[in-house]
């Protein structure tokens, strides 16, 4: 009887690409339902236009390099990619910075590395903060929270608003727009405010943003349900909030009046989104335990930086970005000690 | 002594995996049955290969020496039963190259006629340990967990530098259960076994690691040793988890201490020796039957009775499957050992070595080919159940791009090659096979090198020679040289010497001539 033969394990997998990258998708609905809701439908939108865009880049890109198709598309990576960017940019953005951004992030940040497990960059990230720092207006333009929104737009309007950027009859952008919570803060405090002041805006929740905040509560339970489904660990979520949560407590204690409640820097801007679904991909994060530490707090500090010295009121991108290039040798510094290594050779 | 014999530790990662035991447990041990024909290989463990002592034609009985130890670390194969020997040619042998070795072949007489087999040694305990060593080394026993390593050699250490002994007996690998099944019916045995191991070593403490998945096991071996009423032997019952009868994590597991990486456990104190293999040692010691069968589990959802057969050394894989009921439908591979570090076979045309503890036949649920491999997404799942903890992507990284020097930076050689990374991968990328490929590549860098540096002393040491030789051959001319120089010019001063001794002899006899002639002138006158 003639076998074929394969190298051992010959147990078969368990797992593939494909059903992480599904259950991330599966995490982030909690907070995108959130988001709708508190945000419109532009939401939704964006996250169509943006996956499309993405996965036919993606497609583009491997037809170029001669390689199969249908498994890079069905790994759901393009996919996670756009979800993840299309949550983080207005609801309105028009289409064609949402499609040029995600164009830049499938075919530079991407698959000129190299394609996926190859990039050294989130490609998400790169290209919020690509459309950040080039088209400054539109990508800050929020709407505010369902509350406050006196002109709730509705699917179709929204959809011709993205695509046409025309605002219906007697709209203007100044006046459906608002400034993020962050942003708020950080005027209104380099306006010299005290804290208590800025925070008799109705813009306020209990902690960061009315909405903002529950959005945040929502994808702080996709990221428990990617702990629990064991598809990231605790090390990076945990490091970067404690990291964040110590300085922002430490500048509270020192002058309340002028430091926001360390609550508010928790759960204002995209923190928690970043702490459990963006500093956790393990493609340019640091794979060590010890190293995830690092790299998480690290990510902490820089936001709380950003944030309170810096030239922008979120830093969550710019942050993951700059830790992403420290990740190679964050990890190479932070092997762990390995089964039998002599304790003397450490000394030596 | 009431102190605590051991605690069971844990040793880092591992994975839980379904054991597909009861398949192959359901009937007792098949007994033994005598193939027409055995396939016996020279190499049946590690280091050098047997040299044959007979040749085609002989007819040799069971249990006959017909090869004997190629050098230290090596060990002597013996006839399984009588027979005559057909051949000694290259014959396919299980290995994970599928290539042929040196073979012994016996085409067997059914008479199963014993040679004179050395005198038991009932009463060990007053013998000399190196005899008992040598008995173990002359009947030819090696680790018999797998790895196939002389185990005579593991006895050598010296008294006093081993404190523990630890009896391997997880068989944690799935489907595998002819440990489990040796230790339900050959308990007392084992325990034999184990008091002569504790005798060669002069240790006292021993650990026997067996996983809770073989509950009836564990339960006979309590009860042989109580029976035995060892102090400190103590059965210690560990956890189900893959790969814990690894014997760095099994020395973990039972001790709480690491082997040192590159080392062995008698670096530590420790000794570890499979409990098939302590059944061998109870053999060649207590009845003086060197290693000629083992028991091997033949399962898989491509068998049609799972079951262990207690089987002669070189009897054919086929042959085994036959007597298990033969394929089923859904044989769909033929693996070696185990799911996890077994290696699969293209045909059943190979003998079952000493080496051999499992013949798995799964159906294509059981072991689906591997998927496409995708690109690594660093997710680290392959670090979280690595059990030398070890970063298995950076490894892989590296080696997949020929980057040995930095792979062994990342301490490839502490890969036991377990296939938990490669199990866990979502990316289904073969990890365990980029090892493999990276450790040969690096070994026959090595030797490529050891040859060049060989070829260089060779190399220097000739020209050395040839200087040495020219130096010789002009000293020695010039020796001659000299002495001819001298001899020619002492000749000359001699020839002087002469001529003037002779001018002098002429001279004086001329003298005395004409004196005589004077005087006789003066008488006559």
């Amino acid at each position: 009887m003639q076998f074929s033969a394969y190298s051992s394990p010959h147990t078969g997998h368990s797992v593939n690409v494909t059903r992480v990258m599904a259950q991330v998708l599966l995490a982030l609905v909690p907070g995108i339902i959130a988001m709708t809701w508190y945000f419109g439908w532009g939401v939704l939108v964006n996250i169509l236009i943006a996956s499309t865009a993405a996965v036919a880049a993606e497609a583009f890109v491997l037809k170029l390099r001669k390689r199969a198709i249908a498994p890079a598309i069905m790994d759901l990576s393009a996919v996670v990619t756009a979800v993840l960017f299309a949550i983080s940019i207005p609801p309105l953005l028009p289409w064609w910075l949402t499609v040029g951004g995600m164009l830049f992030a499938i075919i530079v940040v991407k698959q000129l590395y190299g394609g996926l497990g190859y990039n050294p960059f989130n490609p998400a990230m790169a290209a919020y903060v690509l459309l950040l720092v080039s088209y400054p207006t539109e990508m800050t333009s929020w709407l505010p929270p369902r509350q406050l929104d006196m002109h709730s737009l509705d699917l179709l309007t929204t959809i011709s608003v993205i695509f046409t950027g025309n605002l219906p009859q007697g709209l203007s952008w100044d006046a459906i727009t608002m400034a993020t919570p962050l942003d708020e803060m950080r005027t209104k405090l380099d306006m010299g405010k005290m804290i208590n002041e800025i925070r008799t805006s109705p813009l306020w929740g209990d902690f960061g943003g009315l909405g903002t905040e529950w959005v945040a509560n929502w994808f702080l339970l996709g990221g428990l349900f990617l702990l629990w489904r064991r598809i990231i660990t605790w090390h990076i979520p945990v490091s970067m909030l404690a990291a964040l949560l110590i300085m922002a407590t430490a500048w509270w204690l020192a002058e309340p009046d002028a430091n926001p409640f360390p609550g508010f820097h928790l759960f204002s801007g995209g923190v928690i989104l970043g702490a459990f679904f963006i500093a956790t991909d393990p493609v340019t994060a640091v794979t060590t335990r010890k190293g995830q530490l690092i790299f998480g707090a690290m990510i902490g500090l820089l936001v709380y930086s950003i944030r309170s010295w810096g030239g922008y009121p979120d830093a969550v991108a710019f942050a993951v970005l700059l830790m992403n290039m420290a990740a190679p040798t964050i990890g190479y510094y932070t092997q762990p000690r390995i089964y039998g290594e002599q304790e003397s050779k450490d000394a030596a | 002594m009431t102190a605590p014999l051991s605690r069971v530790d844990h040793f880092h990662g591992g994975i839980h995996l379904p054991d597909h035991k009861t398949e192959s447990t359901t009937q007792p041990v098949a007994a033994m049955q005598i193939p027409s024909s055995l396939v016996l290989p020279l190499q049946q463990h590690i280091g050098a290969p047997a040299t044959p002592i007979v040749s085609v034609g002989d007819h040799v009985l069971k249990g006959q020496l017909i090869a004997t130890a190629g050098g230290r670390v090596s060990a002597p194969v013996h006839a399984p039963t009588s027979g005559v020997v057909t051949a000694i040619t290259n014959h396919r042998v299980p290995h994970a190259s599928g290539l042929s070795a040196s073979c012994i072949l016996i085409d067997t007489d059914g008479k199963d006629k014993w040679v004179k087999l050395p005198k038991p040694i009932a009463n060990y305990a007053d013998m000399d340990r190196a005899l008992l060593i040598e008995r173990i080394r002359e009947s030819g026993i090696v680790g018999l967990g797998g790895a196939t390593f002389p185990s005579s050699i593991k006895m050598e250490a010296r008294n006093n530098s081993i404190d523990t002994l630890i009896i391997n007996a997880a068989e944690c690998e799935p489907y595998i259960t002819c440990d489990d099944m040796l230790m339900r019916e050959q308990a007392d045995h084992i325990v034999d076994g184990i008091q002569i191991i504790q005798t060669i070593l002069g240790v006292k403490r021993c650990l026997i690691g067996i996983e809770d998945n073989k509950p009836e096991a564990i339960k006979s071996m309590h009860a042989a040793v109580d029976a035995a009423s060892l102090e400190e032997t103590s059965v210690v019952t560990i956890p189900t988890l893959y790969p814990s009868g690894g014997e760095r994590q099994l020395t973990k597991l039972l001790t709480g201490k690491e082997v040192p990486s590159h080392g062995i456990p008698a670096n530590i104190g420790i000794v570890c020796h499979n409990v098939g293999t302590v059944y061998a040692i109870a053999d060649a010691v207590l009845k003086g039957v060197p290693l000629i069968s083992r028991i091997v589990t033949i399962t898989g959802e491509g068998v049609e009775q799972p079951q262990n057969i207690h089987s002669l050394i070189g009897t054919s894989a086929s042959e085994l499957i036959a007597r298990a009921g033969g394929y089923t439908g859904k044989a769909n591979q033929l693996i070696c050992g185990g799911p996890m570090m077994g290696f699969s076979m293209h045909t059943d045309l190979f003998p079952v070595t000493k080496g051999v503890n499992c013949l798995l036949v799964p159906s294509l649920q059981e072991s689906p080919p591997p998927e496409p491999a995708t690109s690594c997404i660093r997710c680290g799942k392959c670090a979280e159940v690595c059990p030398a903890q070890l970063l298995p992507q950076q490894l892989y990284w590296h080696s997949r791009s020929h980057n040995f020097d930095k792979a062994q930076d990342y301490h490839l050689f502490d890969c036991i090659e377990c296939g938990c990374c490669s199990h866990v991968c979502p990316s289904h990328i073969q990890l365990v096979h980029y090892y493999r490929f990276a450790k040969t590549q690096i070994w026959s860098k090595e030797q490529e090198k050891r040859k060049a540096d060989q070829a260089r002393r060779r190399h220097d040491a000739r020209v050395a020679r040839l200087e040495r030789l020219a130096a010789e051959r002009k000293a020695r001319m010039r020796k001659k040289k000299a002495a001819l120089k001298s001899k020619k010019g002492g000749g000359d001063n001699a020839k002087k010497a002469a001529i003037a001794a002779a001018v002098k002899r002429t001279a004086a006899k001329k003298a005395a001539a004409k004196a005589a002639s004077d005087s006789n002138q003066g008488a006559t006158d």
